[in-house]
């Protein structure tokens, strides 16, 4: 019994959810009587080793190469199965980041493995895996369990607790033998450094009543001064003010950030959808009854076009 | 262009969703269905690329007599054929992966779209397993798509920003928002839909790797507070991020 984690590294980073499912995977490797161990594929991984050594990897399978600048999907997924196959994987966890949300189905397929998606929580007493999953945007949890190993699954960034906790971390080079039908041929950066909806410990989500796009500077200023991603209603995004990248919701990305503040968004079923598990949730809307107050923490009653602004002179005390 | 689409019959997301008595399920009655949301940019991009460079859409949905609405929907949007891949009970993604990678394999497709999430399941599964069981390339949450001659270029979103890829064909896309507006079912094709011959076959799918042991409704969120009124309440505001939430310094 082993489990195996696929450590994310794209764009030059260690994503931190590769972090949170290692930590994830070695609670799980300790129910079931097993080894953690990770693979990672990608170009000058040397300097994000010792990050997943840290993070209680016992055996690193690195597929190193500068042919791994840019992703080739079928190159991650032919070394995830040949670290699967030498380290006699049981499970294989796999972040659930966009990349993680394509592997994951392909690894299963190819290891002929169950796959569970996205999970909220995850155990592994008497010898198999059970999990849990919000389904119908959050609307509901499903608990799921194996009925065979091995299996795939996912886990939601930003749910498990990264904690340091080193491994042996020998590594294992791996050559790999794959065909590239597709590939990146061109990455993009969004503008500046901003931070992703998706990654973000701290969010300002902005809506309809902020009344013209250009208002969006306030929920901007805010977000800066807080070191928050800016976030948006889907109503703001059909209209063009704001990309889809930062709609929040059913039809949108699902947060779970420490702090979410959402300003001038009325809490339509399908926005909460995608923002309910966050830690604290604020809420500055002009009508006292709009539904965002019943699942805001702190709620304020009053113009957003006014607050933002003393709001983010408060904070800046 | 010979081009599928795989679709799915889902609640409409504004729909309460309520547990059946043993918990095992969704109460089904009551609800309103809807074609997946994704699954209508799956279909209008199969629609207008059979329109520019001719050829044929096929609808496939795997599932019970229920399905056949999806594939109606999508006949109504200008699909010219429907597949129904019959099954029934629970079945897990590999199992209806492998029951449509089956009933598709021998037709011959250029392309093979999927929406990139069901909005019941919340899962990603069916596109990329479908890929990797008839041995395609497989480009997700595409919201940019242009085909060429036997390849195509697509973009998508990822965290922190965008990548373009290149794919040989055949290959599988899966379908994000942003790939295209869908054209809304004409009054003409939805009584043609209405009319329209299901072939169906039987799904050939292989062993369910998972079971559902319960579900539950997530924890309710205490009741919050309404800090005040206007400028004047910001700074309680403040403060209680700061002291009682402890989320700001
Ligand atoms: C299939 C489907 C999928 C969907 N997916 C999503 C999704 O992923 N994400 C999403 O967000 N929505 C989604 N929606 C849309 C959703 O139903 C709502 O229409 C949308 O969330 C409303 O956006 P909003 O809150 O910005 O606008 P509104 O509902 O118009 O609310 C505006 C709010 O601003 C307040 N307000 C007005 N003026 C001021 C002011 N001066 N100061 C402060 N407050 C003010 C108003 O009181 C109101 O509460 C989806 C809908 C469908 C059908
Ligand atoms: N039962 C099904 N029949 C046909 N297509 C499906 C089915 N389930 C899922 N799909 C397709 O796969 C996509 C992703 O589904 P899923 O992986 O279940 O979230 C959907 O948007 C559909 O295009």
């Amino acid at each position: 019994m082993s489990v195996l984690v696929y450590c994310e590294v794209s764009g030059g980073s260690l994503k931190k959810a590769s972090l949170e499912a290692l930590s994830e995977g070695k609670k799980l490797a300790g129910a079931l009587g097993g080894s953690l161990n990770a693979v990672v594929v990608g170009s000058g991984l040397d300097a994000h080793i010792d990050a997943i050594k840290n993070h209680g990897a016992e055996t690193i399978y690195v597929a190193d190469s500068a042919d791994h600048e840019n992703y080739v999907p079928e190159a991650h997924l032919t070394a995830v199965a040949d670290a699967a196959a030498q380290a006699s994987a049981t499970v294989c966890l796999i972040p659930a980041t966009t990349r993680g949300r394509e592997l994951a189905p392909r690894v299963a397929v190819k290891l002929d493995a169950g796959l569970i998606e996205d999970v909220t929580g995850l155990t592994g007493e008497g010898g198999t895996v059970a999990a849990i999953r919000p389904e119908y945007a959050g609307k509901v949890y499903r608990s799921v369990k194996a009925n065979t190993l091995p299996m795939v699954v996912s886990t939601r960034p930003n749910t498990f607790d990264a904690v340091a906790d080193a491994g042996a971390g020998a590594r294992v080079d791996l050559s790999l033998d794959y065909s590239a039908k597709a590939k990146v041929v061109e990455t993009r950066k969004a503008g500046g450094e901003k931070i992703d909806v998706a990654e973000a410990d701290r969010i300002v989500g902005g809506g309809r009543g902020l009344k013209e796009p250009e208002n969006f500077k306030l929920v901007e200023d805010l977000a800066e001064t807080l070191g928050a991603a800016v976030a948006a209603s889907r109503a703001v995004v059909d209209s063009g003010w704001r990309p889809h990248a930062e709609q929040v919701g059913q039809t949108g990305k699902v947060v779970s950030p420490t702090l979410y503040i959402a300003v001038g968004i009325s809490g339509a079923i399908q926005h909460l959808a995608g923002m309910t598990t966050s830690k604290t949730i604020v809420a500055i809307n002009k009508d006292k009854d709009a539904p965002i107050f019943k699942v805001a923490d702190y709620g304020l009653v009053g113009d957003a076009m006014e607050v933002l602004p003393a709001l983010n002179a408060e904070l800046k005390k | 262009m010979n081009i599928a689409v795989l679709v799915k019959l889902v609640p409409d997301t504004a729909a309460m969703i309520r547990l059946n008595g043993d918990k095992s399920g969704i109460e089904t009655r009551d609800l309103n269905w809807v074609l997946n949301p994704y699954d209508e940019y799956a279909a209008e991009e199969a629609l207008a690329l059979v329109e520019k460079h001719g050829g044929e859409v096929t609808a496939v949905a795997c599932g019970g007599d229920d399905q056949v609405e999806a594939l109606r929907k999508v006949v109504a949007m200008g699909a010219n054929n429907a597949v129904l891949v019959k099954r029934e009970g629970e079945y897990d993604q590999l199992a209806s992966a492998k029951a449509i990678a089956n009933a598709i394999k021998d037709r011959g497709f250029d392309l093979i779209f999927t929406g990139y999430r069901t909005t019941d399941d919340d899962s990603t599964a069916i596109g990329p397993m479908v890929a990797s069981l008839l041995e395609l390339p497989c480009v997700t949450e595409v919201n940019k798509l242009e085909v060429g001659d036997g390849t195509l270029t697509a973009e998508r979103n990822i965290e922190g920003g965008s990548e373009v890829l290149e794919a040989s064909m055949p290959c599988v896309i899966t379908a994000q928002k942003g790939l295209n507006e869908p054209r809304y079912p004409k009054l003409k094709g939805i009584m043609m839909a209405k009319k329209k011959q299901i072939e169906t076959v039987d799904a050939e799918a292989g062993d369910i790797r998972t079971a559902t042991t319960t579900m539950d409704y997530p924890p309710e969120r205490p009741a919050g507070k309404i800090v005040g009124e206007g400028v004047e309440a910001v700074p309680e505001l403040v403060r209680l991020l700061r002291e009682e939430a402890k989320v700001i310094e």
